[in-house]
């Protein structure tokens, strides 16, 4: 009896390695004028943050474990959990901060609903040097959001309400642009735009800076528009 | 050869139960063996719009755990003899269906009929996905309105994804059926119009149901409305909807109901 407990209790573990894909906030000094800038952004887009992996980056942060304590507290009273601390390499931390994360890539390719597009292309496109892009012939339903961090997006179809595009480089949609279209989306990327034949977005972004639907002129709406970047303003206009 | 057929939309109260016993009935009118399944465990409303409620013994769910057989489960259509109903439980909850055991059913039904007909819940969840889960084809029914309209976008992207043939790398056949069409509101401009609901999800058409009373009036009396008024607006409708699923090509019109009118008029005369 002893002897068959002694062998269920040894149990063996097991350890996995596994990639997620995570937000990186990256507050900016002043810390006020940065989080109202977050708030603002947080009321056009409730919930974005919710359930969603997020690290913090330091980087342009003093190093103070109490100053970080207070802003990560701040952030969770906003609902955003931080679970890690990128950029902080080298600092020492007591035990009550997150860890601190090293090794981030820019994001590879998540996907909600469909299957994952284009990373398998991409991936062999990277390899033989090639410029990549990705191309989407079926309609992007509600619900769908494809991410090609690498290069371009082109749609043939519509990007339904409710559905997202998320790319590196540009974004071409030659069907309605009903969703979301966020280009230029790893960062550094000022000459990315977003290109629609007929323009209903939800949102365009280019680099982190966006338009509502409320923001842009409604004459701009049924129309075909381009999109792009402007010393950090977002410009749009007729494309006919 | 069987055809599966789903019968969703993602929102609730757009017609998904109405349209599962319509199309049920008017295919089973034409001679062909139809099973109509309850996929609202928990919730089920089929029987009733059938007709069928006081003679459940046995649902979907018995067969699903195994504890009662299919042929014991099926209930035969009083009126249609090719028509047969398999209820779901309303004591349980979705929880109760497997993945296993829902192929293994629809595996068996397949070799009874010609048609399995499967009326989904609403939502996106284990009973919808469940529902659509083994469908060579399905029939997304949509309001005239955005709200509907998005949500039936999202369940033609789950379509496109989540069934089995999908994921095998084929791609089950699509229709949408537009249903409460009011065709004055819609001269007003007060629904979004057939080419703006066709334009969003671009999916060819199987048919418009225009709102009527006689919808109402035939799950009151516990019939299809295909079978308690065929002759009205929307009996029409689904019938050409179903001849239209069975293969047939037919121009596509929104009957009206003028022709209830004529038979009134006549009616009390007569009487």
């Amino acid at each position: 009896m002893t002897s068959a407990n002694a062998v269920q209790s040894r149990q063996s573990i097991r350890f996995r390695g596994r990639s997620f894909v995570a937000f990186v906030l990256a507050p900016t000094l002043p810390l006020d004028s940065w989080l109202n800038e977050l708030d603002r952004w947080s009321r056009t887009s409730p919930n974005f943050f919710a359930n969603r992996p997020t690290i913090l980056d330091i980087t342009s942060l003093p190093r103070e474990e109490t100053e970080i304590a207070g802003l990560i507290a701040t952030l969770g009273e906003r609902g955003i959990r931080i679970l890690g601390l990128e950029g902080g390499e080298g600092a020492d931390f007591g035990p009550t901060l997150p860890p601190v994360i090293k090794g981030g890539r820019p994001a590879g390719a998540g996907n909600a609903d469909a299957p994952c597009q284009g990373s398998a292309d991409a991936d062999a496109g990277r390899r033989n040097n090639e410029p990549s892009s990705l191309l989407v012939e079926t309609p992007i339903r509600s619900g769908q959001s494809v991410v090609f961090p690498y290069g371009d997006i082109t749609v043939l179809g519509a990007v339904s309400s409710g559905a997202e595009v998320v790319a590196g480089g540009s974004i071409h949609v030659y069907g309605a642009l009903r969703g979301r279209a966020m280009a230029g989306a790893m960062g550094n990327n000022g000459k990315a735009r977003v290109f629609a034949s007929r323009n209903e977005a939800e949102l365009i972004a280019i680099d982190g800076y966006y338009l509502t639907a409320e923001d842009v002129a409604p004459d701009l709406r049924g129309r075909p528009v381009q999109c792009w970047l402007n010393d950090r303003v977002l410009q749009i206009a007729g494309l006919d | 050869m069987a055809k599966v057929l789903v019968v969703t939309s993602g929102k609730g109260g757009v017609g998904k139960t109405t349209t599962t016993a319509a199309l049920g009935a008017a295919l089973a009118q034409s001679g062909q063996k139809v099973v109509v399944v309850d996929f609202d465990v928990g919730l089920r409303n089929l029987d009733l719009v059938m007709g069928a409620e006081r003679r459940v013994v046995f649902d979907l769910i018995n067969v699903v755990q195994g504890t009662a057989k299919l042929s014991q489960a099926l209930i035969k259509d009083k009126r249609i003899e090719t028509l047969y109903l398999l209820p779901a439980s309303q004591t349980r909850d979705k929880d109760a269906l497997t993945e296993q055991g829902v192929a293994s059913v629809i595996r068996e039904l397949r070799g009874k009929f010609d048609w399995v007909i499967c009326d989904s819940p609403a939502g996106i969840e284990r009973g919808a996905t469940l529902a659509m889960r083994y469908a060579d084809a399905a029939v997304i029914v949509t309001n005239p309105e955005v709200s509907s309209v998005r949500d039936s976008d999202r369940i033609i992207g789950l379509l496109d994804s989540k069934t089995e043939k999908a994921e095998k790398g084929g791609r089950v056949e699509k229709h949408i059926l537009i249903t409460r069409y009011d065709m004055a509101r819609a001269t007003r401009g007060e629904m979004l119009s057939i080419e703006d609901v066709l334009d969003i999800l671009s999916t060819p058409l199987l048919g418009i149901i225009p709102e009527s009373q006689e919808v109402l009036r035939a799950s009151n009396i516990g019939q299809p409305v295909t079978v308690a008024s065929a002759m009205s607006a929307p009996g029409r409708a689904y019938h050409d909807a179903a001849r239209r699923l069975s293969g047939e090509t037919l121009p596509m019109t929104i009957p009206t109901e003028r022709v209830r009118l004529f038979e009134k008029l006549f009616g009390r005369r007569a009487a």
